[in-house]
């Protein structure tokens, strides 16, 4: 036990760094599969069958592509088609893609939840498609969709480990690269294991929140 | 104002409507009754494009209905809807209901529109209910909500659609006589109803629909009073006298 307090004195300050980059990479990757996750579900509940079915498309060929592939795709075969991303960038790009299928689905759960008779409400004082989305069934949807969003939160920052594999030095591989050079892999996977539980404990409560008020109306 | 002619409607294989032909003159209230399922609703929803129609033709002050054209938005601004079911945004308050069209729709000045807002909810004695909540209100209020919903895009005219059937026996009242004061006020309206007290005291037509098509319709103290056809006479003793 001694041994652990020593190792974590001397390992903090270095997975610490590994944490801030699995923060960028969560972050990064959550706000961009929300962005596109709501482009794909707009367009798959459009009355647009092209649109529609484009989408529900390439939310199935996403969902079909492991992860860790879509990240090697994005890291080691762009560049051969003269597209050189840092691998900060394509761990971003490729969870935030990888992820978009799921919050597709999940705000197109949220959207059709809506009772018909708001849209037609809508309609009736001469509002469009875009207008009716934006004032009457997103602000709606928010309510239906935020507890599984908040569950994606927790996913993705587990998720993020998988950057580690295209050399993002996250908390993951940072971990990893002490372990191997130290072989204190008890003390070193504990402490990573803890610190993934403890930026993982807010969001859990957020998710807590979100269902209590979710359940209120 | 309100024109349709020879209107053909079909859900897959049943047909709704069988050749509706019927106009609105501007100013005159028109009660459509008949039993359920008969296309009632279906006619006021075609009328604003909220369903489309398969044959025949429907025109608004000479404009045809059609709901994929752009003009249908200009349509729905003309003639207004009131549900059965309320239908207000619950995420917003009463107030905010009613100028939702106006600011976002008609892109009135805040001030004005807040202003105008305010004077129709009082118009329909809701004033101290401007910054409640839908669900905060009993079912006649929200209806009366909505009424002054549809008033906040000043149309020329209103429909509603079984504007009480969801109502608790008691607050029907409150609701029919904010509906009789428009009506006094020249406010052309088609209202799909049940409530024959009404039709007869304030509809200056009524049209009686049995099977997607009308059955008979003229002056509603005639039509309900002294009905010519078989159809009207039993569907008049039933929701009359239902013992």
């Amino acid at each position: 036990m001694q041994g652990f307090w020593r190792d974590t004195v001397e390992f903090f300050p270095i997975l610490l760094n590994g944490v801030a980059l699995t923060i960028v990479v969560t972050i990064g990757s959550l706000i961009l599969s929300t962005l596109l996750g709501l482009v794909w579900a707009l367009m798959r509940v459009s009355d647009i069958g092209f649109l529609a079915g484009l989408s529900a498309s390439v939310i199935n060929v996403i969902r079909g592509i492991p992860i860790i592939v879509l990240l090697f795709y994005l890291y080691f075969v762009m560049p051969d088609l003269g597209v050189t991303l840092t691998a900060l960038q394509a761990a971003i790009l490729g969870l935030g893609i990888a992820y978009s299928a799921y919050q597709a689905e999940n705000f197109r759960a949220g959207i059709e939840a809506i009772d018909k008779g708001q849209i037609e409400a809508a309609q009736t004082i001469g509002m469009g498609w875009w207008l009716t989305m934006r004032r009457v069934v997103l602000p709606q949807a928010v309510r239906i969709v935020l507890p599984p969003y908040g569950n994606v939160m927790i996913m993705m920052l587990k998720d993020s480990s998988q950057a580690s594999t295209i050399t993002v030095a996250e908390l993951a591989l940072q971990g990893k690269l002490i372990a191997s050079s130290t072989f204190k892999n008890t003390s070193v996977f504990t402490l990573v294991a803890l610190m993934y539980l403890t930026m993982s404990i807010p969001l859990i409560l957020l998710v807590r929140h979100f269902e209590k008020r979710a359940g209120k109306r | 104002m309100i024109e349709l002619d020879d209107v053909h409607k079909s859900f897959g294989k049943v047909e709704v409507l069988k050749g509706i032909t019927a106009s609105v003159e501007k100013g005159e209230v028109v009660c459509i009754i008949g039993p359920s399922g008969s296309g009632k609703s279906t006619i006021l929803r075609c009328i604003n494009g909220l369903e489309s129609y398969d044959r025949g033709g429907i025109s608004v002050e000479g404009t045809r209905v059609d709901r994929n054209a752009p003009s249908i938005v200009s349509i729905r601004t003309q003639v207004s809807m009131v549900f059965q079911r309320f239908n207000l945004f619950p995420h917003r308050t009463a107030l905010e209901n009613v100028v939702e069209g106006p600011l976002y729709v008609k892109k009135e000045p805040r001030v004005q529109a807040m202003e105008r807002g305010r004077a129709l909810l009082a118009q329909v004695g809701l004033a101290e209910k401007a910054d409640m909540h839908p669900p905060q209100l009993s079912g006649g209020q929200q209806q009366r909500v909505a009424i002054a919903r549809a008033l906040a895009m000043q149309p020329k005219a209103i429909l509603f659609d079984e504007p009480t059937s969801a109502l608790d026996p008691e607050l029907v009242g409150e609701v029919l006589s904010v509906m009789r004061k428009l009506a006094d006020d020249g406010m052309t309206m088609v209202v799909v109803t049940h409530e024959m007290g009404f039709a007869r005291d304030v509809a200056d037509r009524v049209l009686f629909i049995d099977g997607g098509v009308i059955v008979e319709q003229g002056p509603a103290k005639s039509v309900l009073n002294q009905p010519q056809h078989a159809r009207t006479q039993d569907f008049l003793r039933r929701v009359l006298h239902p013992l």
